[in-house]
């Protein structure tokens, strides 16, 4: 039992963990910061992971869930001066619950109708976003107030606590990817991404394994969400619009699909080449749409996907 | 022996647009024979053991499963009662090992409350599943890497992993050698000693080999049913699908 504990998968993703925690301690100010966004948006990226990559599904929609934890805790604590403790803890719940009814409905579909149907979904609540414009803020958006942004009696503007806060959020999501890569429920995913009709003739209820996916990877993105609004302190419609939607599949497709770590990879790589090709040119979206190409002409399975398949078949 | 009925079938029929593909079919399976079905190519096997499976739904009729209708269980809560159905045209999880595809076949069934099976219990019964059709040696091989017989074969082991009271097998001898197709009869009388086997099969060496009895389909009707032997003197037959 504790060599499956303890084995080098394990090892590593522990590993990659700990380096974070260390590098707060010797990143410049920018950096700091930057890797903190980082790791709440690869959360955002891991939750899609669930739903793309494990169970195969591509949804078009996925910016409905991070705006829903967004809003959920943003408009709480604007309005009910709710915490971050509190605020956090409803998002997920509210993620969840989203992604099921959304599920309901939209896992009648699969293939494209899905993408079209996940996307039109999305697009509503975009618009809903702006219909009740009065307490949003549409696109303008709004802070949230400092006196919130605590968790625990710790002030989450602190830029310390605030990288924390995010690693902590961070690990969890990998740890609860780890899991279902691992358990008994990831293996059914995997079956029906690679042949839905042959897994429901096993006996598995393919709706109910997809909806399940569905309402976790919901309740992930909503988390991540959610930890953006109190940690970055902004809630605007922008971050629930469709590009939102596009930025997970593509740090996704990056860092690896069905890997645990892919998602953080993509994250930080697509966050760091639009960083840098911004600093020398407007034209910085050139530089993501060659990266992509060459992505697909030499890695069409993401970093971590290609390493897997040529040198770590053991990477989860 | 007393006959026990596994499954039965009150005019049952499936109707796709103009064409009735299975056409009021009152059919009567006892547990533990192996009941050859066959027919000339159209004749509504498939479909037949398709609704009987529940991947297609019935126009009209009942299925009685083991005492009780089934006919509105979706296809996977049938398997959960314990009818397994291994496809027509294989189809393994390509990218999985061997051992892994019969691991998902057993997992549903040794779940245990809230969690997964106990991981080393669920890799002994996926082995012993493999053992059983001569794959053991072959069990950490991707299956879409292994020959087509040994693909059949795995499909047959993961039709085992479901422990199911009934197997259909959907042709399962097509494609395959003389000397595969003499190691799977051996196969599927040793299956037989524990459950109740439905074969579909166009092999008629295989047919007489290993069925009781012998159903005839033809146009979707049971034309005719019996020994062997009744089914090689019936003239009917000899005409519809004989080729007497």
């Amino acid at each position: 039992m504790i060599t499956r504990v303890l084995d080098r998968a394990a090892l590593l993703h522990v590993a990659v963990l700990a380096l974070l925690f260390v590098l707060q301690f010797v990143l410049p100010d920018y950096h700091h910061v930057n890797l903190a966004r980082v790791m709440v948006l690869a959360s955002f990226a891991a939750g899609y992971n669930i739903v793309f990559g494990y169970a195969g599904m591509l949804s078009l929609g996925h910016a409905m869930f991070f705006g829903a934890g967004l809003y959920t805790a943003g408009l709480l604590a604007q309005y009910a001066g709710a915490g971050a403790a509190a605020g956090f803890t409803l998002a997920v719940v509210a993620g969840a619950l989203f992604a099921a009814l959304v599920g309901l409905l939209a896992l009648r579909t699969t293939g494209v109708s899905f993408m079209i149907v996940t996307l039109m979904f999305a697009q509503a609540a975009y618009l809903a976003i702006h219909y009740f414009g009065d307490y949003t803020r549409s696109d303008e958006g709004f802070v949230v107030p400092g006196a919130t942004r605590r968790l625990f009696g710790l002030a989450l503007i602190d830029p310390a606590t605030r990288y924390f806060a995010a690693l902590a959020l961070f690990a969890a999501t990998v740890a609860v990817c780890y899991a279902v890569a691992r358990s008994a429920f990831g293996r059914v995913l995997a079956a029906i991404r690679e042949n839905e009709e042959r897994t429901r003739m096993l006996g598995y209820d393919v709706f109910g394994y997809k909806l399940a996916a569905l309402a976790l990877s919901g309740a992930v993105s909503a988390a991540a969400g959610a930890a953006y609004a109190m940690l970055f302190g902004y809630v605007g419609a922008g971050l629930a619009s469709i590009q939102y939607s596009i930025y997970p599949l593509l740090w996704v497709l990056m860092g690896g699909a069905a890997t645990v770590l892919g998602p953080f990879l993509g994250t930080l790589a697509m966050f760091y080449l639009v960083d840098i090709a911004s600093g020398f040119t407007s034209a910085y979206l050139l530089f993501v749409g060659l990266a992509l190409i060459a992505l697909v002409l030499f890695f069409p399975k993401g970093v971590l996907g290609a390493l897997r398949e040529r040198a770590l078949p053991w990477l989860p | 022996m007393a006959a026990v009925t596994l499954l039965e079938t009150e005019s049952l029929s499936r109707r796709f647009g103009g064409l009735t593909a299975v056409d009021g079919v009152d059919f009567r399976l006892e547990e533990g024979e192996i009941r050859a079905l066959i027919g000339p190519n159209g004749a509504g096997k498939t479909t037949f053991v398709g609704l009987i499976s529940g991947r297609i739904r019935p126009s009209a009729g009942r299925i009685i499963f083991a005492g009780e209708d089934v006919t509105a269980l979706p296809a996977h809560r049938r398997v959960g009662r314990g009818i397994a159905y291994t496809f027509q045209i294989t189809s393994v999880f390509a990218r999985m090992t061997a051992l892994d595809n019969v691991r998902l076949a057993a997992q549903r069934r040794m779940a245990r409350r809230f969690r997964g099976p106990d991981p080393e219990r669920l890799e002994a019964a996926a082995r012993d599943a493999l053992a059983r059709v001569g794959l053991a040696e072959r069990a950490d091989e991707p299956a879409g890497t292994l020959s087509y017989g040994h693909q059949r074969l795995l499909e047959v082991a993961m039709g085992l992993g479901m422990a199911p009271r009934l197997l259909i097998l959907d042709e399962p001898t097509q494609g395959l050698s003389d000397e595969e197709i003499a190691a799977f009869v051996d196969l599927v009388r040793d299956i037989a000693r524990d459950a109740t086997v439905l074969l579909i099969e166009h092999n008629m060496r295989v047919v007489m080999d290993l069925a009781r009895r012998i159903t005839v389909l033809e146009r979707g009707r049971i034309l005719a049913e019996g020994t062997p032997a009744d089914i090689r003197r019936n003239d009917a037959v000899q005409r519809a699908y004989l080729g007497g």
